[in-house]
C-alpha cells in the first residue's frame, strides 16, 4: 500500500542521505548469510513438482523460480553505527500459461505440497483471467539449456568479509570527511546476493549466484551565520562486483579535469569522502550560474542517469505499448517512429547498446528470469532508433522471434516482467581525452555525478542537476558553480551530442533501486559511457531566496 | 488469517516476551491481507493477493541492540527468534543513541478499520476494472488503472510494560484514461479507509472527461501564472515539505527550518496567514493509528497555524538531547480549506491554469525547498472566468514555501493519499518550460 509522503520517519535516511531503501526478508545473523541453500538435486526435484503439476492441469507453459535473496546493509553517521541489517528471503514463484493467459502464485512453503498448491493457484488465476483476455500470450521460442549455472565473477564475497571491517571502513571514511571540514556525514554500504534457480517446461534448469554492491555517502557542510548548507554525495557507482570494489586500487582511478579523482572498477571511499568535504565547503561560496546556453561536458557518473531516463525508459516496449500508462507513463518513441527506419534519436555519433553480459555491471547475468541466455543488442545505431527492450511475450509485436533476455523479478514473491537491461553509450572511436575535450570548449560547464532528475511521462522534457559543477571558459576550467540544472528535450539533446571521449575514459554508472510496475518492484541497472559533450544546452539557475 | 485481534496479538507477544533474558526487549507483531488488480489497454493485466505476518524482536544489553524477525509464531519459533535477537545484540556495536523502552502509555481508540474493506473480494476488484474499462471503450478511450486494498494490524509489547495495538484498512485507486488517438489524457485518484465510500464509475467518469477535454492541447508560453491546483496536485508538492519538519536536521543547521545565525524557524511566520496545517489520527475522513513506531501517543498536533511554524517533530533521542518532550511524526496532513468552490475559483480568475496533478517531483535545492516536476493528465487554460482550452504540459520550478506565500484563495478539502488538502489558487507560480508529453 502507498504511504503518505508527509510521514517522514526518523532514522536511517535522516539528513543528507535520502535513500529509497528496499528491505525484504527476515533478519538473520551475518554468519547465516554463508549457510548453503538447497543443493541442486533438491532444487531440481522441487521445480519439477511445479512443472509437472502445471502440465497435468492443462498449462501450456510453466516456469518455477526458487529464490534465496540475501541482503546486508550497513548504515553509519559521523562516528556512530546506526544499523547493520542482514536479511534472508526464501521461497518459490510459479508462473504458468493456461488458456493463453498468464497466472502467477508464490509461496514460502518450499516443499512438494507447498509448490503443488501454489502451482494450482497459478493455473486457477490464469484460467479465471482468460475469460476477459483478448490477446492470447505469444511466447518467442527459447533454446533448452539443460542444466547450467552462472556466477557473478568476483574476488571477495561480501558475506565472508566481517561486518566489523565494513563498519570500520565507513567510520574511517566519515572521519576523513570530518577532518577535511565536513559538519555531517551519513554513509551506507548495500550488499546483495541473489541465489536463483530457474526451471521451465522449455527444458532449462538454471542455477545462478548474483552479487551486487553499493557504497555511498552524503557529506554536508554548513555555514551557520549565513544559515546555509550544501551536500556532496559520493562519486561511487553501484556495481555487479564483490567486496573487491572497495579496494581503492590506484590503477582504477582517473583524474578529472577539475583536479579530483574519479573511479572505474575500484573505489577509494576514504579519498572520495575527503574530496567531498572540501567540495561541500567550497560550494558554500561558489558562484551562482548565469542562465543561458552552454556546451555541457558530462562525466560518465553523471551521464549514466541521463541515459537511464532519456533512453533506457522510453525504449521499454511495455511502456511503448501502454502497459505502464497509469504509473511510469508511456513513451514518445512509438512503434511508427521505429518502423520508419529513419527516426533520428541522436546525432550520427550516438551509438547506444543494451547489454546484459557487460562485466562488472549491475544487470549482468547468464540467463534472465525466464531462462533466456543474455546478450548484447543495438538500440540506437548512428543516431537512428533500431530496436527496443523486449521479452518473450513481447518480441512478436516487433516481428522478432528471439527474446532480448531482459526479464526480471525482484524476488520469488513477485512476478517477472520486462526490466531495463544495462544501456550504454559507446565510446568515441577516435583517440580523444577529457583534457582535449575541455580545450575545445569556449563556454561550457563540466558536470560530474548524479543530482536531481525529473522527466515527463513520455520522456520528452527533462531537467537534470549534478553532484559538482565547474565552469569552462576558453578551454579551461575556471571555478566551481552552484545552482546549475539543464533542461532539454530528449531528441533535441541527443542530437546536440557533439563529441565523445575514447574508451580510456569509459566507466559505469549504476542505479541500485530502479522502480517500476504496480505493485512496484526494484531492479538494478548500469549505464556505461565516456565523457561526452553536448552543445548549446539550456541551463537554468535554481537559486531562490525564500 | 493474518489479522489478529488485540487479545490474540497480546497473547503471542506475551509468550515471546516470556523468553526474553535481555536488559530490554521490544517486540512488534504485524500482519496484513491485501489484494490488487491492474489493468491496461482496456483489459486486465495482472491480479494478485498477498498475505504477510511478521514478528520482530529487538533485544538490548546496555546500549547494544539486535533485531531478528520470524513469520511463524509457535512457541519454539518464538523462543528461537528471541534468542537470535539476543545473540545479535551481543555482537553489535554500542549505539550511543539507544533509548530505554517507554513505559505504559494511554492511547485513543483508533477509527482506521473498516470491515467492508477487509472483506473485499476478487470479484469486487474485477468489477471495478470493468466499471472503468466499459465506459472508456464506449468513448474511444483506453483505461489503465490499479486498485489496491488491504487490511492490517500492528501490535507492540516492551519489557517496560507498554502494549499498543491498532488495526486499519486502506484502499487506493488510480486510473489513467488516454484517448485512443493518444492526444488526450486524464487521471483520477481515490483513497479511503472504508471501501464502501468508493464509487469506481464516478471516479472513472472524471478521468474519461478529462482525457476527452484535454485533446489537442495548445502550446502557451511558460512563465509565471496564476494556478488553480486540484488537491491531488497540491498534495504532491506539500507532501514534499514534510521532511523540513524534522527538528534534528533543523537544529543541526541543514534544513529549510534552520535559521541564519543558528536556531530554527519554530515560531516564525513562513507562509500566508491563512495557512494552517495539522495532523489528527482521529479525523473521521483520514483516520490513522493513534501511536507512533516509538510507542508515543499520537494526538492532534498543529504544525503551521496562521502561517507560523508551531511544532517540529522530535524523536525520543533528540528530544532528550534538547530537553524537550518528544513530538511524534505526523501520520496524516490536514490543511485548512476555504469556502470557494472550484467553479468560484475559475470564475474569479482572469488568466490562469487549472492543474489536475503533478508528476516526477524532485528536490532541486533543499535549502529553499525548491522542487521541479511537471503537470500531467489534464492542464487547462482559464481566461476571464472560463476554461478556454487544454494546454500542453509545463515543467515547474517552485518552492511550496513561495507558493503558500502567494496564496490567493482556498477551497473545499478533499482526501488525497491519506491527507486532507483543499483546492487552492496561487499567483505567480513558476513554469520554466513546455513538455510535448500527453
Amino acid at each position: 500500500m502507498k504511504r503518505r509522503n508527509f510521514v517522514q520517519l526518523t532514522g536511517l535516511g535522516a539528513g543528507a542521505l535520502m535513500l529509497p531503501v528496499s528491505m525484504m526478508g527476515n533478519d538473520i545473523a551475518a554468519e547465516a548469510l554463508l549457510e548453503p541453500g538447497l543443493d541442486l538435486f533438491t532444487k531440481k526435484s522441487l521445480a519439477d513438482v511445479a512443472l509437472n503439476t502445471a502440465r497435468s492441469l492443462g498449462a501450456s507453459y510453466a516456469d518455477a523460480r526458487i529464490g534465496r535473496y540475501l541482503n546486508q546493509y550497513v548504515f553509519t553517521r559521523e562516528d556512530k553505527v546506526q544499523n547493520v541489517v542482514n536479511t534472508e528471503s526464501f521461497g518459490v514463484g510459479v508462473r504458468v500459461i493456461a488458456n493463453g493467459t498468464w497466472g502467477f502464485a508464490s509461496t514460502n512453503d518450499v516443499t512438494d505440497a507447498g509448490i503443488k498448491k501454489a502451482t494450482q493457484q497459478a493455473v486457477a488465476i490464469a484460467k479465471a483471467n482468460s475469460k476477459i483476455q483478448t490477446d492470447p500470450v505469444v511466447l518467442a521460442p527459447v533454446e533448452a539449456h539443460g542444466e547450467v549455472s552462472w556466477k557473478t565473477p568476483l574476488k571477495k564475497d561480501f558475506r565472508e568479509v566481517p561486518v566489523s571491517e565494513k563498519v570500520e571502513l565507513l567510520l574511517d571514511a566519515n572521519a576523513a570527511a570530518m577532518n577535511a571540514g565536513a559538519n555531517f556525514v551519513n554513509s551506507a554500504l548495500f550488499m546483495v546476493n541473489e541465489q536463483k534457480y530457474f526451471a521451465s517446461t522449455d527444458g532449462s534448469y538454471i542455477d545462478q549466484d548474483i552479487h551486487r554492491i553499493w557504497p555511498t555517502f552524503g557529506v554536508t557542510a554548513i555555514d551557520r551565520e549565513a544559515g546555509k548548507f550544501k551536500s556532496r554525495q559520493a562519486l561511487s557507482a553501484p556495481m555487479g562486483m564483490g567486496y573487491e570494489y572497495m579496494d581503492g586500487l590506484e590503477s582504477e582511478k582517473l583524474m578529472s579535469p577539475a583536479g579530483f579523482n574519479l573511479y572505474r572498477n575500484s573505489y577509494d571511499i576514504i579519498e572520495d569522502a575527503t574530496t567531498a568535504a572540501k567540495q561541500a565547503k567550497e560550494m558554500l561560496t561558489a558562484e551562482s550560474v548565469q542562465p543561458g546556453k552552454y556546451d555541457l561536458v558530462l562525466e560518465p557518473n553523471h551521464l549514466g542517469l541521463t541515459i537511464h531516463e532519456s533512453v533506457g525508459h522510453p525504449l521499454e516496449l511495455d511502456r511503448v505499448l501502454g502497459y505502464e500508462a497509469n504509473y511510469a507513463g508511456t513513451s514518445f518513441a512509438t512503434l511508427d517512429k521505429w518502423k520508419s527506419g529513419d527516426f533520428k534519436y541522436g546525432s550520427d555519433i550516438v551509438n547506444i547498446v543494451a547489454d546484459k553480459t557487460q562485466p562488472h555491471s549491475l544487470g549482468a547475468v547468464g540467463y534472465d528470469d525466464e531462462g533466456v541466455k543474455t546478450k548484447k543488442w543495438d538500440l540506437i545505431r548512428n543516431g537512428i532508433l533500431v530496436n527496443y527492450e523486449a521479452i518473450r511475450d513481447q518480441v512478436s509485436i516487433l516481428d522478432q522471434n528471439e527474446s532480448h533476455g531482459c526479464c526480471y523479478a525482484q524476488s520469488w514473491n513477485d512476478v517477472q516482467f520486462q526490466r531495463m537491461p544495462n544501456i550504454s553509450l559507446e565510446a568515441g572511436k577516435e583517440p580523444y581525452s577529457v583534457e582535449e575535450m575541455i580545450k575545445d570548449v569556449e563556454k561550457g560547464i563540466y558536470i560530474a555525478g548524479r543530482g536531481s532528475y525529473s522527466i515527463d511521462q513520455q520522456r520528452y522534457n527533462f531537467q537534470f542537476g549534478g553532484t559538482v559543477f565547474y565552469e569552462i571558459k576558453e578551454g579551461k576550467i575556471v571555478g566551481m558553480l552552484n545552482d546549475v540544472a539543464y533542461q532539454s528535450n530528449t531528441q533535441e539533446f541527443w542530437n546536440s551530442c557533439a563529441k565523445i571521449c575514447d574508451e580510456g575514459d569509459y566507466r559505469l554508472f549504476g542505479s541500485f533501486f530502479d522502480g517500476k510496475g504496480q505493485p512496484s518492484q526494484v531492479s538494478a541497472v548500469s549505464h556505461g559511457s565516456s565523457t561526452t559533450r553536448f552543445d548549446g544546452v539550456n541551463v537554468i539557475n535554481t537559486g531562490r531566496s525564500v | 488469517m493474518a489479522i489478529y485481534t488485540e487479545e490474540e496479538a497480546r497473547k503471542i507477544l506475551e509468550k515471546a516476551m516470556s523468553f526474553s533474558k535481555a536488559d530490554a526487549c521490544v517486540i512488534n507483531l504485524g500482519g496484513s491481507e491485501s489484494g490488487n488488480i491492474r489493468y491496461a489497454r482496456n483489459t486486465v493485466s495482472t491480479a494478485g493477493h498477498q498475505s504477510n505476518q511478521s514478528l520482530a524482536v529487538e533485544a538490548s544489553f546496555g546500549k547494544k541492540s539486535g533485531t531478528a524477525t520470524i513469520d511463524e509464531f509457535d512457541d519454539a519459533s518464538l523462543e528461537k527468534v528471541v534468542r537470535r535477537a539476543e545473540e545479535l545484540a551481543q555482537l553489535s556495536p554500542e549505539n550511543p543513541e539507544f533509548m530505554e523502552p517507554l513505559g505504559p502509555q494511554t492511547y485513543d481508540e483508533s477509527v482506521s478499520y473498516s470491515e467492508a474493506t477487509a472483506n473485499t473480494t476478487p470479484e469486487f476488484r474485477a468489477d471495478v476494472a470493468a466499471k472503468s474499462i466499459k465506459p472508456a471503450s464506449e468513448k474511444e478511450v483506453t483505461a489503465a488503472g490499479f486498485l489496491d486494498d488491504g487490511a492490517g494490524f500492528s501490535a507492540m509489547l516492551n519489557s517496560n510494560g507498554l502494549f499498543a495495538y491498532n488495526k486499519s484498512t486502506n484502499v487506493d485507486f488510480t486510473v489513467t484514461m488516454r484517448t485512443d488517438d493518444g492526444t488526450g489524457s486524464g487521471w483520477v485518484t481515490r483513497d479511503y479507509n472504508d471501501i464502501s465510500k468508493f464509487d469506481a464509475e464516478e471516479a472513472s467518469a472524471i478521468a474519461i472527461d478529462k482525457a476527452v477535454m484535454s485533446r489537442e492541447a495548445r502550446a502557451i508560453e511558460p512563465g509565471r501564472y496564476t494556478v488553480i491546483l486540484e488537491p491531488a496536485a497540491a498534495e504532491e508538492l506539500l507532501g514534499n515539505m514534510g521532511r523540513a519538519f524534522n527538528a534534528r536536521t533543523a537544529d543541526e543547521g541543514r534544513s529549510f527550518m534552520s535559521k541564519e545565525g543558528g536556531g530554527t524557524k519554530l515560531g516564525d511566520k513562513i507562509v500566508d496567514e491563512r495557512v494552517t496545517i495539522w495532523s489528527d489520527p482521529l479525523h473521521p475522513d483520514v483516520p490513522t493509528s493513534t501511536w507512533s513506531g516509538e510507542g508515543l501517543p499520537r494526538k492532534k498536533t498543529i504544525w503551521v497555524e496562521n502561517g507560523v511554524v508551531k511544532n517540529l517533530a522530535y524523536d525520543r533521542y533528540w528530544a532528550s538531547q534538547q530537553g524537550v518532550d518528544p513530538v511524534p511524526y505526523p501520520s496524516n496532513m490536514i490543511m485548512q480549506g476555504g469556502d470557494a468552490s472550484l467553479d468560484d475559483m475559475i470564475k474569479s480568475t482572469k488568466r490562469g491554469i487549472l492543474v489536475t496533478r503533478f508528476w516526477y517531483i524532485r528536490s532541486v535545492d533543499p535549502q529553499t525547498m525548491l522542487f521541479t516536476g511537471l503537470t500531467r493528465d489534464g492542464t487547462f487554460y482559464i481566461e476571464n472566468g472560463q476554461i478556454k482550452y487544454p494546454v500542453k504540459n509545463f515543467r515547474f520550478n517552485e518552492s511550496p514555501v513561495i507558493m503558500l506565500n502567494n496564496l490567493e484563495e482556498l477551497g473545499e478539502q478533499v482526501r488525497v493519499n491519506g491527507n486532507l488538502i483543499p483546492y487552492m489558487k496561487i499567483r505567480d507560480f513558476t513554469f520554466t518550460s513546455l513538455s510535448d508529453a500527453v
